[in-house]
């Protein structure tokens, strides 16, 4: 060492590695405008797409008459099924073994839904001709109450008529879709039916929207000189997408390339396959010239992937003293006319059987049933691993509910139940082996840092000065505590249309100590580029800044099933540190070689290889990586590569506990979020920065979903909620200051320790504020309602609880 | 459908097109010009990704005509900032994870841009009054108030020290 040496600390933040609050390297691009989004792209000789859509949720199609359409000039052609059919192309196949029409074959399911597919010269003309096609419609009987479905005559899907076998199993009723079962039922009823306590509750997870802000679309561009077809879209998934569109196209998969580029928010909407995705590829090889679709917010709204729509039947039990002794769950989940749910293949509903929550519950049964309705198709997981924000947000409401049957304490009764410590790793009653943590200790803290006794006694105090007249506000303090199971999955029980779930990393150092590292994933915002460089910075001990992460084209990218269910981090991150170690491996060899000692007398430290106990003799990255390019080292390959494919041992459990203090004026049900304490442990962490902020949007997500974000239909099955006019999105107006806080349990298994964490807000989010409002009335004798809290329904709360009685 | 000539002053030049009169202004912006800053989030006016600035006022494009932009001064995102560097906006954007996506990024800076113009000085409540009409789905705003709070400070303080 001489004194121009930086020293060890000054190496370490040099790297800007892990755990450092690294500014966002994507961010000087977005901040200029310079991002590249799909409706940014525009090839020569472009076409624009655009659908003529059901005005009616059930009707037979009885003609469609293009021809006014095909006499506009600029239009190109208008594609209905009849034109689809003969390439096989009029359905295609769902993610949840279902299939689903491009264009409507003969009737349609719901209103919105695609019926004719106009490609003109730009968007103006496409426009005019979607009016000029005249579709007859003769209507039919509408449901859109899944339990109605199940007893109604009025068959949905008349090509599955007849069908008693779905893809997951038997179909009781030709609108039932499957039922999945997890658990023992028979015990489950034995234990519940013998306990002293027993608590009881039907609650529905209302149907929202994902409604990231730029809306779906794609660009197809069939080249027929070459053969090739270049595929740009708003994916969150482009290899499966590759896969898909080999499969349905019948062109060769290495004559496809799917690039995702800028992606504008995602949050589970951009995970499924749209009929525009079908036509506008179509579109592309009849015309061969590029075919651009991007839908509007209506029609994001109205057709592609809601999220939710869970009725959900609960029975929790529990001793006198709060110990809970078992839990029942029937779920009714209406998927809209399709199953289009993105779930791995053996979860028809997801991780829906998360439901045991944090707790140790000794027995637990889960059975879901799927019903075909007349409402769009989706079912994807808005902002969470696969139906997890519906698994807590019915176990934290039955804890509660307990609570109340118990008039005991709700933060209490979580605390006599969570899991402890010492259990991990923990095999809960309905399947899963949670890898690690520590409930009592984050619930503690979080319990401590809002002065939980003194918001009690507060809010008692409120309480009272309601019944003497001297307030018209009360105070909810909203309690959850959420465990999240994100990170799918390993291959041996996860795969999407069979493809397993893992996820990957290529790495190219170059000569001068740089690097490029690529992913299977892709990012919609979560900021890949800055944290994925930092994982590599201290795995390899090359500073981030000179790392390039690239991702989503894949020509060029490695192999991944994609960005959602929080699954980047805990998988691709993973495969990016196992590729490091493998780097370092190789660049062991070469620093061992250079300093002429044996492999094992070198030992890796920050960014260098220094000769075991004379620290003054070293290599640094930089020179390791020069000598790998040139110098021929003996029994070593020329060059410095790695790739990864990580299959997870298990998933990863990150865990949070929240606190709201809300005041809800009870003559207009306005409510306002005084405090939002939100407490995560999402295991080693990466990026403070980039965590805080995806917990702050994450939350922001939640209180819409709780608070009054909702697809509505009326009874004829029209959507009243399909613009933001009526589609509630917070503005900065109606958004709290949230504090973060935060404990760290490493994932045992993952390589860096890390367990994800763009989800879990909204998770633990969705239970708190809803606890929040119902626990304000509970002194006034509530039990339960459902969400959204909006303004008018938490009047209508007061009013049935007799509080606008003078 | 006849086409007319529309003249306009976009970020400082002198900039022609030719328009069919139904044509919205953010299609001309982002289309004829490539000025693909401004993005489409809604095409209803609530979401503000569209913003713009127009003769000193915030204006979502997808709500005019490009037709009515006859004569007018508009900025954009591109127009912010220089050259030479980052706008203080955008810098302190950056500086405090004021974005994460990204796509509502330029009209939630722009429409900042003109806030700070109309009230240099505000509050935490000011600003999230007047950012009200810009939605962004990923951050939860509380980064953004803090960049705009932040930027509002820096350009006080150089003034104040230019004086």
């Amino acid at each position: 060492m001489n004194d121009l040496t930086p020293d060890r600390d000054e190496r370490v933040a040099n790297l800007k590695g892990l755990g450092c609050s690294r500014k966002r390297v994507e961010d000087a691009r977005f901040t200029q405008g310079k991002g590249n989004y799909i409706d940014d792209i525009s090839l020569p000789g472009m076409l624009h797409g655009d659908f003529v859509r059901s005005p009616y949720a059930h009707a037979r199609v009885k003609s469609i008459n293009t021809d006014a359409a095909m006499a506009l000039d600029g239009v190109i052609a208008v594609l209905t099924a009849k034109d689809l059919e003969p390439l096989s192309l009029h359905w295609m196949p769902t993610l949840a073994g279902d299939k689903q029409m491009v264009l409507a074959d003969g009737k349609v399911l719901f209103q919105g839904q695609e019926v004719a597919f106009v490609v003109a010269r730009d968007r103006y003309i496409a426009a005019d001709a979607v009016d000029l096609v005249e579709v007859e419609y003769e209507e039919l009987p509408v449901l859109v109450d899944p339990f109605e479905a199940l007893k109604s005559e009025v068959v949905l899907r008349e090509d599955l008529d007849g069908q008693t076998e779905g893809a997951h199993g038997p179909r009781k009723h030709h609108n039932h879709i499957f039922t999945w079962e997890v658990g023992d039922e028979a015990g489950t009823n034995a234990v519940i039916d013998d306990a002293d306590v027993v608590a009881e509750e039907t609650m529905y997870y209302h149907r929202t929207h994902p409604c990231p802000l730029e809306p779906c679309g794609c660009l197809a561009s069939m080249d027929k000189v070459n053969g090739k077809l270049t595929l740009y879209g708003t994916f969150q998934a482009p290899h499966v997408v590759r896969t898909v569109a080999s499969l349905l196209s019948g062109i060769e998969e290495h004559n496809i390339r799917v690039v995702s580029p800028d992606i504008g928010g995602g949050f589970g909407n951009k995970v499924g396959v749209y009929p525009g995705y079908v036509c506008s590829i179509v579109a592309s090889i009849v015309t061969g010239v590029p075919v651009k679709w991007v839908e509007d917010r209506m029609e994001n709204l109205m057709t592609t992937a809601f999220a939710r729509d869970y009725w959900m039947k609960g029975r929790i039990s529990a001793t006198r003293e709060g110990k809970i002794t078992g839990l029942h769950c029937h779920v009714t989940a209406d998927h809209g006319a399709f199953d289009a749910c993105a779930d791995p293949t053996k979860f028809p509903a997801g991780f829906m059987n998360i439901c045991t929550g944090s707790y140790d519950i000794p027995i637990a049964y889960l059975g879901v049933d799927g019903v075909y309705t007349n409402k769009a198709p989706g079912g994807v997981s808005y902002r969470c691993s696969f139906r997890v924000t519906e698994a807590v947000y019915f176990i934290e409401r039955m804890i509660e509910v307990l609570a109340i049957e118990l008039n005991m304490d709700a933060a209490e009764l979580r605390r006599i139940n969570f899991i402890r410590k010492e259990q991990f790793p923990y095999q809960s009653a309905l399947g899963w082996e949670y890898d690690s943590g520590d409930y009592h200790t984050a619930w503690d803290k979080a319990l401590a840092a809002v002065d939980y006794e003194g918001l009690r006694k507060e809010q008692a105090e409120r309480v009272e000065a309601f019944k003497r007249g001297e307030t018209r506000t009360l105070m909810g303090i909203g309690l959850s505590f959420f465990t999240e199971i994100v990170g799918a999955g390993p291959v041996k029980n996860c795969d999407i249309l069979g493809m397993g779930m893992f996820d990957s990393c290529e790495i190219r150092i170059h000569p001068t100590g740089s690097a490029i590292a690529r992913l299977g994933t892709i990012s919609q915002g979560q900021g890949h580029a800055t944290t994925f460089a930092q994982i590599l910075a201290s795995e390899i001990g090359i500073p981030a800044d000179s790392i390039t992460i690239e991702e989503g084209d894949t020509d060029t990218a490695p192999y991944g099933l994609g960005t959602y269910g929080s699954r980047s981090t805990p998988v691709a991150g993973a495969a990016t540190a196992m590729a490091g170690r493998k780097i370092r491996a190789k660049a062991q060899m070469i620093a061992a070689y250079l300093l002429e000692v044996h492999d094992d007398d070198v030992e890796f430290d920050v960014d260098r290889f220094v000769v075991k106990g004379a620290p003054e003799r070293f290599k640094t990255m930089g020179e390791i990586a020069y000598a790998a390019y040139n110098q021929a080292i003996p029994g070593v390959e020329p060059g410095l590569e790695a790739v990864s494919y990580y299959d997870p041992p298990n998933m990863t459990y990150p865990f949070g506990a929240y606190v709201c203090v809300m005041d809800i004026d009870v003559d207009t049900g306005v409510t306002d979020i005084r405090r939002f304490y939100a407490l995560d442990d999402c295991g080693t962490r990466i990026n403070p920065m980039v965590i805080e902020g995806q917990i702050h949007g994450g939350l922001t997500e939640a209180l819409a979903v709780a608070m009054g974000q909702e697809i509505a239909y009326d009874d004829m099955g029209n959507v009243k909620t399909g613009t933001l006019m009526d589609f509630f999105l917070p503005t900065a107006w109606e958004v709290p200051n949230y504090e973060t806080d935060h404990t760290v349990t490493p994932s045992p298994h993952h390589p860096i320790g890390a367990k994800g964490v763009g989800e879990s807000p909204h998770v633990g989010g969705v239970p708190c504020f809803s606890n929040a409002v119902q626990d304000a009335f509970r002194p006034f004798g509530l039990r339960h309602t459902n969400m959204p809290h909006d303004h008018w329904r938490i009047w209508k709360t007061a009013n049935g609880l007799g509080l606008h009685d003078t | 459908m006849t086409k007319q000539i529309v003249e306009m002053t976009v970020n400082g030049e002198t900039r022609e097109v030719m328009v069919e009169p139904r044509e919205l202004l953010i299609y001309v912006l982002r289309e004829q010009l490539r000025l693909t800053g401004p993005h489409v989030g809604c095409e209803t006016s609530h979401c503000g990704a569209c913003t713009v600035e127009i003769n000193g006022k915030s204006v979502k494009s997808c709500t005019m005509f490009a037709v009515q932009a006859q004569g007018a001064e508009i900025t954009t995102i591109e127009g912010l900032g220089s050259p030479d560097g980052l706008h203080v906006l955008q810098e302190s954007f950056k500086e405090h994870h004021g974005l994460q996506c990204g796509y509502c990024t330029p009209g939630m800076i722009t429409r900042a841009h003109r806030l700070l113009q109309e009230n240099p000085n505000p509050t935490e409540e000011e600003v999230r009054f007047g950012m009200a009409g810009n939605i962004c789905r990923c951050t939860g705003y509380q980064n953004i108030v803090k960049s705009i709070l932040s930027a509002a400070a820096e350009i006080n303080s150089a003034s104040e020290a230019a004086q």
